[in-house]
């Protein structure tokens, strides 16, 4: 079993070690004895690369290196559109989550074009939204940092990624955070948020090994009891490793949801 | 009667700064804010009156090693000078730190010298237009308190366009040598950087994803002073067209970038009085700042204390470890630690691969052991509890070298323990 993870614009859009993200899924699946190949795909890069991902991830960035991406994903919308539809598992944080709704207009009357993916909508704030955040979603309680200025609002059919516990979400006032359309999750959690959540980690897994497997068909991302196969380490050494390292995810989970914002 | 005043300020403020021991305090701060109270211009005309004025330093990394350098590299050369101790980065902790030393209301003293927060920088140079400026880099630091890198970068814009002198910049930092078309007319601009050879050593934020993005003036270039080797402790820096080599007692090669920078700013200060074979070997005897590669001798092995708080900072760190010690790890997450801890995802870890075991400890010790342990580094135990940790941590390692990498307010705690522990303090 081999999969594709590509990362959307690591160079512009890492800025709260996103990369993170990607390192747990490749080590996790090595355990689960996934071959993994780790892409990356930069402004001006060739929408094949897209085209052949099992699996996407895409970070925040500065503003500044937000608006050149903009540009650079609006030329590949139709195709991540397609992927999205298609039930291509994506893990989109702050920066690229925003440019996956409709809009994202600055602080200073700027506006970007999102792809749309998200009936969502941001308006850039002059305070920042900043702390350790805890979320309920359907993958359980989840425990991140978020960090951005923008205010996102979404569509009225547009689902939420979770629940606020703690923290601001969104926008700080309705207790939503993030958004998720299928197998599409958009969300302000960095830390990075995959390693302090494997259960996270390894729904997104299960789901990109399921559609490789079945031809790449629609496979939802549905939740903790869904019917993607179940991920076997690879043997009793990697089930050591696996227990090792949610025992810590969880102890480490515990202690930044007792600190302060 | 502005010298009457200021000595009737001054003595106030001092009788604040006495009260405050009494009671228990550091005299820190607050001496300083019943004095800018009072007087809100005292620490203006005070610096004012120096001769050669103020030096200010800034940026995210190396500023305490680097206020520490020119410091010393002045004193060489003969000149008196006020700074800053470190921690007080902030106008009422300089304004505290000059009371002790006035006379008559007058510094005595040739020249401030003077560490700047980022974040207080910009407040600073409005009240006090410093002659000099160097500013060594912005990276990613605090994010949480500074918001993004170009809003720091913005901040320290501000200082080099205050300066009315020189600005000394590093020629390696784009967010920094762009600095050089913003300054006021008729302001020197010099330079420090690394040579071409040591990329390698010195990777950037940017560099870690993206191509190296360098500007600034070339290795070559007259206004330049460049680290252009270094193999351990042996430095070599070129000035002017001559080769000056070197053998530190820094640690790390951040240090002696920091050497660099230093003797750039020196020479912006000194003009033709700078004496480079001089001002180089005064260098290479400076020794570590409070907790930056600081040794401790314990019962006749030492322990290497490093602050880290960013991640270009921690590579730096771990370029220069020792691969065959024991190592801890603290990881805490107050301000002024910063809240957030995922900047340790954009530390590579393998360096400690060899170690013969790696403990972690503070508030967030689970994550720096699940960071570890992501990167094939096995964690032999996590006590959040840095006190304890470090007696465990010992008693595990009783002889040989160990190395013990640190946030800053678990470097404050641990270090406070390490000067009681240590054979003859620390050296």
């Amino acid at each position: 079993m081999r999969i594709e993870i590509v990362q959307l614009y690591p160079a512009e859009m890492n800025i709260y070690g996103d990369h993170g993200n990607a390192q747990v899924l490749r080590a996790r699946a090595e355990l689960y004895g996934i071959e993994v190949v780790t892409r990356s795909y930069e402004v001006g890069c060739d929408a094949s690369m897209l085209e052949g991902a099992d699996l996407l991830l895409g970070g925040g960035g500065q503003d500044a290196g937000q608006a050149g991406v903009a540009d650079d994903l609006g030329r590949v919308a139709a195709c991540l559109r397609e992927r999205a539809e298609a039930g291509v598992p994506m893990l989109m944080v702050c920066g690229m989550y925003q440019l996956f709704g409709r809009w994202f207009k600055t602080v200073e009357g700027a506006e970007l074009g999102g792809i749309g993916v998200f009936d969502a909508t941001t308006t850039g704030g002059t305070s920042r939204l900043i702390g350790n955040a805890v979320v309920d979603t359907d993958w359980g309680r989840l425990v991140g940092y978020e960090n951005h200025s923008g205010l996102t609002s979404l569509g009225a059919g547009q689902a939420g990624f979770g629940r606020v516990v703690q923290g601001a979400g969104n926008n700080g006032r309705d207790g939503v955070e993030g958004a998720r359309a299928g197998n599409v999750i958009g969300t302000y959690l960095h830390g990075p948020l995959l390693p302090k959540n494997p259960r996270l980690a390894d729904a997104l897994l299960r789901v990109a090994v399921a559609r490789g497997s079945s031809g790449r068909s629609n496979v939802q991302l549905t939740s903790l009891d869904d019917d993607a196969p179940v991920l076997a380490p690879r043997d009793d050494a990697a089930a050591g490793v696996l227990a090792r390292w949610d025992d810590l995810a969880a102890r480490a989970g515990a202690a930044a949801a007792a600190r302060p914002r | 009667m502005g010298r009457m005043r200021a000595t009737l300020v001054s003595l106030v403020g001092r009788g604040v700064a006495s009260a405050t021991r009494l009671r228990g305090g550091h005299g820190s701060a607050l001496p300083g804010l019943v004095v800018e109270r009072l007087d809100p211009h005292f620490l203006r005309d005070l610096l004012g009156r120096l001769p050669l004025g103020c030096a200010v330093i800034s940026g995210t990394n190396g500023k305490t090693t680097t206020t520490r350098l020119v410091t010393q590299l002045l004193e060489a050369a003969g000149l008196s000078v006020f700074t800053n101790p470190s921690g007080s980065n902030f106008t009422r902790g300089v304004v505290s730190a000059a009371l002790p030393q006035l006379r008559r209301g007058r510094l005595d003293a040739d020249i401030a010298v003077l560490e700047l927060d980022e974040a207080h920088a910009v407040h600073f140079v409005h009240q006090i237009a410093p002659r000099y400026a160097l500013l060594l880099n912005v990276l990613r630091d605090q994010l949480d308190r500074f918001g993004e890198i170009d809003n720091t970068a913005r901040l320290l814009g501000q200082v080099a366009a205050g300066a009315s002198g020189a600005v000394v910049l590093n020629a390696d930092d784009p967010r920094i040598a762009r600095f050089a078309t913003g300054v006021r007319p008729g302001v020197d601009v010099s330079w420090f950087g690394i040579g071409e050879g040591l990329r390698g050593q010195f990777p950037t934020d940017e560099g870690l994803y993206a191509p190296d993005r360098q500007t600034g003036a070339s290795p070559d270039a007259p206004e330049r002073i460049t680290l252009s080797a270094l193999d351990g402790a042996e430095a070599t820096y070129r000035i002017g067209d001559r080769e000056y080599p070197a053998r530190l007692s820094l640690y790390g090669p951040h240090n002696a970038l920091n050497g660099a920078a230093a003797l750039a700013l020196t020479r912006a200060i000194l003009g033709p009085r700078f004496d480079p074979a001089a001002q180089v070997e005064a260098l290479s005897h400076v020794t570590a700042a409070f907790g930056r590669g600081e040794v401790f001798r314990l019962g006749g092995r030492d322990l290497r204390l490093t602050l880290v708080k960013n991640p270009s900072g921690f590579r730096l760190a771990l370029a220069g470890a020792d691969p065959s010690a024991p190592t801890l790890i603290a990881v805490n997450d107050e301000i002024a630690d910063g809240r957030d801890v995922s900047w340790l995802w954009d530390v590579d870890f393998a360096p400690l691969a060899g170690c013969p075991s790696v403990a972690t400890t503070g508030v967030r010790g689970y994550d720096m052991a699940l960071r570890c342990e992501y990167d094939g580094i096995p964690v032999a135990s996590t006590e959040p509890d840095p006190l304890v940790a470090l007696d465990r941590f010992l008693a595990a390692a009783p002889t040989g070298p160990v190395q013990v990498f640190s946030t800053y307010t678990a470097m404050l705690v641990l270090r406070a323990r390490l000067k009681q522990l240590a054979d003859g303090g620390a050296r």
